[in-house]
C-alpha cells in the first residue's frame, strides 16, 4: 500500500528561500483580493459621507432666514375703532387691515435711511415682506391690545424669494423670468441689507412654527411635525414597552414548548420581516375604517408604530433575559420564591438595561418611519397645533419624516432647503437617542 | 356619564379595594402576618383585580358590541327610497351616526331639550340648517325617515350606554364586596394574583398574532371587494396600469411588478457584491482599528431613516445621474429612474447584507480554515474555495432577505423611482413600483369603495405573500445550512 | 515499567540525514514565554512521537513546524527551525510554498463540505501540481491509496466528504495532506477523537506512512507513541526534557521528570 509512488510532475525539491512563479502569482491574486476588499470598505464609508454631507449641505442653511426689521406703529384708528382695546372686537380686524401698517413701516425706514426707490413701485417694496408677516402681527396685537397706539420694534420674516437670493438659490438671472420677484427688488433688498433693516438671524421659527402654504416656504416651520412625532413616541412608548416585555417574559419564562408557543414565535418573526407599508394598510384598514379612529390623528400612528416596534422590543428584551445566568433563578426559587416573584423581583430587574437599550433603538426606529404614516392619512397640511393630551390624541397631526415627505413634493427649491433641514432635526433625534442607547449598555449592562 | 369617568370610577374602586383587602387580611389573623399564606398585599392585588377585571371586560365587550347591534337594527328600518342613487346603505348609516352626534351635542350645548327632540320632524325645522350651527356639517338635506332613524339611534345609544354604565359599575362593587367576603388565612392570595398576571403575559403574547390576523384578513377582506368589482384575470395579467378617476380604469399588476423587481434587481446587484467583500474584508483582513472604525461606520447606514435615503435620490443621486450619464448618453432626461433609486437601495442594503454575511461567515468554524491554511493555501484561496462554499446557503438565505426588503421598500422608490408604470428595459428610464401605487392609491381623490383605491389592497396582499414567501425560504435555506455544522 | 515497543520493519535510515532541525526555539504568547530553549531534530522517514502532560506546548511547538503559529497573531518565533538546511523563519520564505512541503492533519477531523474527491484535489490544486486531469485522477487515486481508505470510497468520489464515519472522515484528512505530497506530515492527536477502531486503523497507517514520510505526532497517550513512534521527546512545561529512541524513552528514561511521567505519577 505504501509503495504507490505519485506520478512525476509534481513539485521538484526546490529551495524554501526562492519564490517560485506560481507561488508569486498566487500572492499576487491575494494582493489583488485584499485590495478588493479594502475598495469595497471605501466605497461603503463614501457613500455614508456623500449622503450626510449632501443633506447638510442643502439643509444647513434652512437654520438661518432673513428678517425685516422694522419700528411699527400700531394705529388705533385702522386697527381698534371702537377704543375699547377689546380683542374680540378688534378681531374682525383681518390681515388686510395690518398689511399696510407694515408697509408703511418699511417705507419710513427706508426713506430714514435714505435708500433710493428708483424702479421699484410702493407694492414692490411691500412685497419684500413675508405675506406671513400680518398674521403674526395680528396674532400678536389680539393677545396684547395694549400695544395699540405704540410703536413696537418687530421682526418679520422677509419674503422666500428674498431669503433664497441670499442663500444663493436666487439669482438675478432666475429674477428676471420669476413672477413672484424682479431684479430690481433684490437690489433694494440688497440696500437694505447693507442699511441693517434686513439681517439674517437664527430661525428659531424652523422649530416652532407649523406648517406654511405653498407659497409661503419662509414661514414653514416644524412645530406641529415635531409635537405630533413626540405624541406618537409616548404612544409607543407606553405600549409596546409594556406589552412587549409581557410577552418576551411569557414566551422566556412560561411558555411550554408546544405548538401554540411556535405559532408566536413564528408570527413574531414574520412580523419583524414585514414592508412597512403594509402596517400602514393594517392601520387604515381596521384602526380607521373599523374602528372609526380620526385620519391623521397621533393616536392611529402611534398605533401603527407601536405594532411595528413590537417585534424588535421582543427580540431585544428576550435576549436580556436569556442572558441572565439560571443561577439567579435557580436561587430565588431556591429560597422558595414563586416562579413569577423570580422573574419580577430578580430576572427582570438584571434584564431591564438590555431591555431599555433595546426599546430605545425601536423608538429610533419607529421615529424614522414615514411609509405606514402616509397612509392613515398623514400627508394632509395642518396647521394648527394639536392639543394637550389625551385630547390632542385624537387631533390631527403630522409627522417629522411625513413632514419632511410633504414638503419634497412642492414645487418651490426654498421647500428642499427646509425638507433638508428637517432632516437634520430628526438625525440629530435619532443620534441623540442611539447615543444614549450606547451609554446605557456601556454602564449598567453586566458580563456574566 | 363619559367613559373616561366610568373608567376612573371603575380604577377608584379597585384602588379602594386593594387597600381594604390588604388591611383586612391583616385583620383577620389578629395583625400577625406570618399566619396568612400570602403577603397582605397579594390580598389587596386579588380584591383589586376581582373589582376591576370583571367591570372592564364587561365595558370592553359592551363598547364593542353596542354599535354593531344598534347599527344592524336601525339599518333595517331604513326605507330603501331614501337611499341616494348610486349611494349605498353605509353612506345613509354614516349620516345617521352623524345626527345623531349632532343632537346630542345640541343637547349638551343646551339649545335643544331632550322634549323637543321628539317634535322634531323636517316639516317645521330646517334639520340641516340647525345642525350646521352646531357644528355638523350635512352634505343634504334631511329626509324624514332619516331624521326618525337618527333619533331612535339617538334613543338606543342612550340607553345602552346607560345600562352599561350600571352593569359595569354593579360588577365592579359585587367584585369588591365578593372577594373580600372570602379574604381567609388560608386564601391562595397569591396564587390567585398570578393566575391573573400570567393571563396579561398571554394576553400579551397574542397580540403578534392578533396583529397577523389583522394584517391578513384586513387585506383578504378588501382584495375580495376589490375582485368583485374588477375581473382577477386581468389585475393579474394585464399590462397596463392606468387608473382613471370616472371609471374604466386599466389595473393591471405587471408593470408594476416589473418595476419593483428591476428595482431590487439593481439594488441586489450593488449592495450583494459590495456587501459581501465588505463582510470578508472586515472579518479576515482588516486589523482591530480599521475594523473598529468601519464596522460602526457601516452600521450607521443601517440606522438611517429611508426617508433620508428618499431626499437623498431625489435631490442629488438622481440631478447628477441625469446630467452626467443619462443625457450624455442620450438614454433618458429623467432624474427618477430605476437606476436613482436602485443606486440608492443599494446603499441602505449594504449594511443588512453585510452584518448577515459577516455572521454567516463567522460560523464556518475555525477548524475548516486550518485545514485550508495547512495545505499551503492563501487566505484569498481560503476564503474563495472553502469559506465560502462552504457559508454559500447562508449567503443565499441572506440575499432573500435583503431582496425581501428591497420589495417592500417605499419611500426611496417614491422618491426616487418615479410614477410611470410600465414595462421597459432602459435603467435610465422613471418606472415605478408596487409600493409607489399603494402609497398613491390610497392618498389618492378617489373614493374608498372604488376599485382604483381596493386595487392598494390587492397589492398589498401580493406584497405581502412576496416578502413573506422570500422570508420563508429564506429561513428554510440557513436552517438547513446550519444543520451541516450541528 | 513499560514492555519494550514492538515497532516493526526496520526501516533505513541513515542517522546523520536530519528533516527538520530545532535549535534554541522559544515561543512566546504575548508576554508568557510558552516554550523555552527547544533543540530537537526530525529524522525522515522516522516516526517521531512528541509527548507530555497536557498544556506543555507540544501542539504548540508542532504549530512552529509548518509556521501555523502565523495565524495568531501573539506569536512569537525566536530561535532556528531548519527544513532540509534552510531556516523556515526567514523572511524571504513563503509559509504557502513551506506547507506545501510539511503537511498537518488535525486533531478532529475536518473535511471540507466538497466531495472527497475535491478535498483531495483542493491541495495539488492550488498548487498546480497537475497539468491536466488525467495528471489529478492519479494523484488523488495515490493519495487515496497511500491513505489506505481508496477501497472504501473508490466508488463514491463524489460524494461528500462529510458524509464519512470518523475514523474514514480522519484516514481521508490524512491522504488530503498527503496529496501534496509532503515531505514531513505533522499530526496533531490525530487519533483523539477517534473510537478505538478507527485509532487502530490510523495507527497501522501511520506505520505505513513512514516508508515515505516524516512523521511527527503528538500525542497524549503515552502507548500510542510507545506503539507508533521510533524517537519520542518529552515535553513538560514549554521545555523539552528529553528526546531519544523511544524504546529508551520507557524502559530507561534519564530524567527524573521524564520517569515521572511515563510512571504516571504526573500529568
Amino acid at each position: 500500500m505504501s509503495d504507490i509512488s505519485f506520478p512525476k510532475g509534481a513539485h521538484a525539491q526546490k529551495s524554501l528561500l526562492v519564490l517560485d512563479a506560481r507561488t508569486r502569482k498566487r500572492n499576487a491574486a491575494e494582493a489583488r483580493f485584499r485590495r478588493m476588499g479594502l475598495v469595497a470598505v471605501t466605497i461603503g464609508i463614501l457613500a455614508l459621507v456623500g449622503l450626510l454631507s449632501s443633506i447638510i449641505a442643502n439643509g444647513a442653511s434652512s437654520f438661518r432666514q432673513t428678517f425685516v426689521n422694522l419700528e411699527v406703529y400700531l394705529d388705533p384708528a385702522k386697527l381698534d375703532k371702537t377704543g375699547e382695546r377689546d380683542p374680540a372686537k378688534m378681531a374682525k380686524v383681518t390681515t388686510f387691515g395690518y398689511a399696510p401698517l407694515l408697509g408703511r413701516a418699511l417705507a419710513q425706514a427706508v426713506e430714514a435711511q435714505g435708500i433710493s426707490t428708483e424702479g421699484v413701485s410702493k407694492k414692490d417694496i411691500e412685497a419684500l415682506i413675508s405675506k406671513e408677516a400680518p398674521a403674526t402681527l395680528r396674532n400678536m396685537v389680539l393677545a396684547n391690545p395694549e400695544l395699540v397706539g405704540q410703536t413696537i420694534s418687530l421682526q418679520v420674516l422677509a419674503q422666500g424669494r428674498v431669503d433664497g437670493y441670499f442663500k444663493g438659490r436666487v439669482t438675478m438671472e432666475s429674477a428676471a423670468l420669476d413672477r413672484n420677484i424682479s431684479p430690481a427688488q433684490l437690489e433694494m433688498a440688497d440696500a437694505l441689507r447693507a442699511a441693517g433693516i434686513i439681517t439674517l438671524g437664527y430661525n428659531w421659527g424652523f422649530f416652532t412654527a407649523p406648517d406654511a402654504s405653498d407659497t409661503r416656504p419662509e414661514a414653514a416651520g416644524l412645530g406641529v411635525a415635531i409635537l405630533g412625532s413626540a405624541y406618537m413616541m409616548m404612544i409607543v412608548l407606553c405600549l409596546s414597552l409594556p406589552i412587549g416585555v409581557a410577552a418576551s417574559i411569557y414566551l422566556e419564562e412560561f411558555a411550554p414548548q408546544n405548538r401554540w408557543t411556535d405559532l408566536i414565535e413564528v408570527n413574531i418573526s414574520n412580523l419583524a420581516a414585514v414592508p412597512s407599508i403594509v402596517f400602514g394598510i393594517l392601520g387604515l384598514a381596521i384602526f380607521i375604517n373599523f374602528v372609526g379612529l380620526p385620519q391623521s390623528a397621533p393616536i392611529v400612528g402611534g398605533l401603527v408604530l407601536t405594532l411595528m416596534t413590537l417585534p424588535t422590543i421582543i427580540i431585544a428584551t428576550r435576549a436580556a433575559l436569556k442572558a441572565v445566568p439560571p443561577s439567579i433563578r435557580d436561587a430565588a426559587l431556591g429560597v422558595g420564591a414563586s416562579k413569577m416573584q423570580s422573574v419580577f423581583h430578580h430576572v427582570l430587574p438584571l434584564a431591564m438595561p438590555g431591555i431599555l437599550t433595546g426599546t430605545i433603538i425601536g423608538l429610533a426606529q419607529a421615529l424614522g418611519e414615514t411609509a405606514p404614516l402616509l397612509l392613515i392619512g398623514m400627508v394632509a397640511f395642518v396647521r394648527e397645533y394639536p392639543g394637550s393630551p389625551p385630547e390632542g390624541f385624537l387631533d390631527p397631526a403630522s409627522a417629522l419624516p411625513v413632514q419632511v415627505y410633504n414638503w419634497t413634493t412642492r414645487g418651490d427649491p426654498a421647500f428642499v432647503e427646509r425638507a433638508s433641514g428637517a432632516i437634520i432635526v430628526l438625525l440629530c433625534f435619532l443620534v441623540i437617542m442611539n447615543i444614549a442607547a450606547i451609554v446605557l449598555r456601556r454602564r449598567f449592562e453586566r458580563r456574566w | 356619564m363619559s367613559l373616561g369617568l366610568l373608567s376612573l370610577i371603575v380604577l377608584g374602586l379597585a384602588g379602594l379595594g386593594f387597600f381594604v383587602g390588604r388591611s383586612r387580611a391583616l385583620a383577620v389573623v389578629g395583625g400577625d402576618g406570618r399566619k396568612l399564606h400570602s403577603l397582605p398585599s397579594y390580598h389587596g392585588q386579588s380584591v383589586a383585580l376581582f373589582a376591576a377585571l370583571p367591570a372592564f371586560f364587561v365595558f370592553g365587550v359592551w363598547l364593542f358590541v353596542q354599535p354593531i347591534l344598534i347599527e344592524g337594527s336601525i339599518s333595517a328600518t331604513i326605507p330603501d327610497s331614501v337611499i341616494p342613487e348610486g349611494g349605498a346603505l353605509s353612506l345613509v348609516m354614516a349620516d345617521v351616526r352623524r345626527i345623531a352626534d349632532g343632537l346630542e351635542a345640541l343637547v349638551q350645548a343646551g339649545s335643544l331639550t331632550e322634549a323637543s327632540i321628539a317634535q322634531l320632524s323636517t316639516g317645521n325645522t330646517d334639520i340641516r340648517a340647525m345642525l350646521a350651527a352646531g357644528g355638523v356639517a350635512l352634505g343634504s338635506d334631511v329626509p324624514q325617515a332619516v331624521l326618525v332613524a337618527a333619533t331612535e339611534y339617538r334613543t338606543l345609544s342612550g340607553a345602552g350606554r346607560l345600562a352599561m354604565t350600571g352593569l359595569v359599575l354593579v360588577l365592579a362593587v359585587l367584585g369588591l364586596v365578593l372577594s373580600l367576603r372570602r379574604i381567609t388565612p388560608e386564601l391562595r392570595a397569591r396564587n390567585i394574583s398570578e393566575a391573573f398576571v400570567k393571563a396579561l403575559l398571554i394576553g400579551a403574547s397574542m397580540v403578534a398574532i392578533l396583529t397577523t390576523v389583522g394584517i391578513v384578513f384586513s387585506l383578504i377582506f378588501e382584495t375580495i371587494n376589490f375582485f368583485k368589482m374588477y375581473p382577477a384575470k386581468d389585475f393579474f395579467f394585464s399590462t397596463v396600469w392606468n387608473p382613471q378617476f370616472r371609471g374604466g380604469s386599466d389595473l393591471g399588476i405587471l408593470p408594476l411588478l416589473w418595476g419593483t423587481l428591476y428595482v431590487s434587481f439593481v439594488a441586489l446587484l450593488f449592495a450583494v457584491p459590495l456587501g459581501l467583500m465588505i463582510a470578508i474584508y472586515l472579518s479576515e483582513y482588516a486589523g482591530p482599528k480599521l475594523r473598529g472604525l468601519a464596522k460602526p461606520a457601516i452600521e450607521v447606514l443601517a440606522g438611517i431613516p429611508t426617508i433620508v435615503y428618499g431626499l437623498f435620490a431625489l435631490v442629488t443621486v438622481g440631478p447628477l445621474l441625469r446630467d452626467y450619464l443619462a443625457q450624455p448618453l442620450g438614454l433618458g432626461t429623467s432624474s427618477s429612474s430605476v437606476l436613482t433609486a436602485g443606486l440608492v437601495m443599494g446603499i441602505m442594503l449594504i449594511p443588512f447584507v453585510s452584518s448577515l454575511s459577516d455572521d454567516i461567515i463567522n460560523a464556518v468554524p475555525q477548524a475548516m480554515r486550518d485545514g485550508s491554511y495547512g495545505l499551503g493555501a492563501t487566505r484569498s484561496e481560503t476564503i474563495r474555495q472553502v469559506v465560502l462554499p462552504a457559508a454559500l446557503p447562508g449567503v443565499v438565505g441572506a440575499i432573500l432577505l435583503a431582496a425581501s426588503r428591497a420589495i417592500g421598500e417605499t419611500m426611496i422608490v417614491v422618491m426616487g423611482a418615479g410614477a410611470a408604470a410600465k414595462l421597459g428595459l432602459n435603467p435610465f428610464e422613471a418606472m415605478t413600483t408596487v409600493t409607489v401605487k399603494i402609497v398613491s392609491q390610497l392618498t389618492g381623490d378617489t373614493e374608498f369603495a372604488s376599485p382604483e383605491t381596493l386595487v392598494a389592497f390587492a397589492l398589498g396582499l401580493t406584497l405581502f405573500v412576496f416578502t413573506l414567501g422570500l422570508n420563508v425560504i429564506a429561513l428554510i435555506i440557513v436552517r438547513k445550512y446550519r444543520e451541516q455544522y450541528e | 515499567m513499560y514492555d519494550a515497543p514492538t515497532n516493526n520493519a526496520e526501516i533505513n535510515v541513515d542517522q546523520n540525514e536530519i528533516k527538520i532541525s530545532a535549535r534554541n526555539v522559544q515561543v512566546y504568547y504575548g508576554d508568557s514565554h510558552a516554550i523555552k530553549d527547544v533543540n530537537v531534530d526530525i529524522a525522515p522517514r522516522t516516526v517521531t512521537a512528541f509527548i507530555g502532560p497536557s498544556g506543555c506546548g507540544k501542539s504548540t511547538f508542532l504549530r512552529c513546524l509548518n509556521r501555523m503559529n502565523d495565524t495568531i497573531d501573539v506569536c512569537r518565533v525566536e530561535g532556528s527551525i531548519q527544513l532540509d538546511g534552510e531556516d523556515i523563519y526567514d523572511k524571504r520564505v513563503d509559509p504557502v510554498q513551506l506547507r506545501a512541503r510539511v503537511g498537518m492533519v488535525f486533531q478532529k477531523p475536518n473535511p471540507f463540505p466538497k466531495s472527497i474527491y475535491d478535498n483531495v484535489a483542493y491541495g495539488p490544486r492550488i498548487h498546480g501540481m497537475a497539468r491536466n486531469k488525467a495528471e489529478l485522477d492519479e494523484i488523488v487515486e495515490t493519495a487515496l491509496r497511500r491513505g489506505a481508505i481508496w477501497n472504501e470510497v473508490k466508488d463514491r468520489l463524489h460524494a461528500p466528504g462529510t458524509g464519512l464515519s470518523g475514523g474514514q472522515q480522519q484516514r481521508l484528512c490524512i491522504a488530503r495532506a498527503i496529496a501534496t505530497q509532503p515531505e514531513v506530515l505533522l499530526m496533531d492527536e490525530p487519533c483523539s477523537a477517534l473510537d478505538p477502531i478507527a485509532t487502530a486503523q490510523v495507527e497501522e497507517l501511520i506505520d505505513d506512512l513512514r516508508t515515505n514520510y516524516s512523521v511527527v505526532i503528538v500525542t497524549h497517550s503515552m502507548q500510542q507513541a510507545a506503539r507508533v513512534s521510533q524517537k519520542t521527546a518529552f515535553f513538560h512545561l514549554g521545555n523539552l526534557v528529553e528526546f531519544d529512541d523511544t524504546s529508551r524513552i520507557f524502559t530507561q528514561p534519564q530524567d527524573p521528570r521524564t520517569e515521572s511521567y511515563i510512571t504516571g505519577r504526573i500529568g
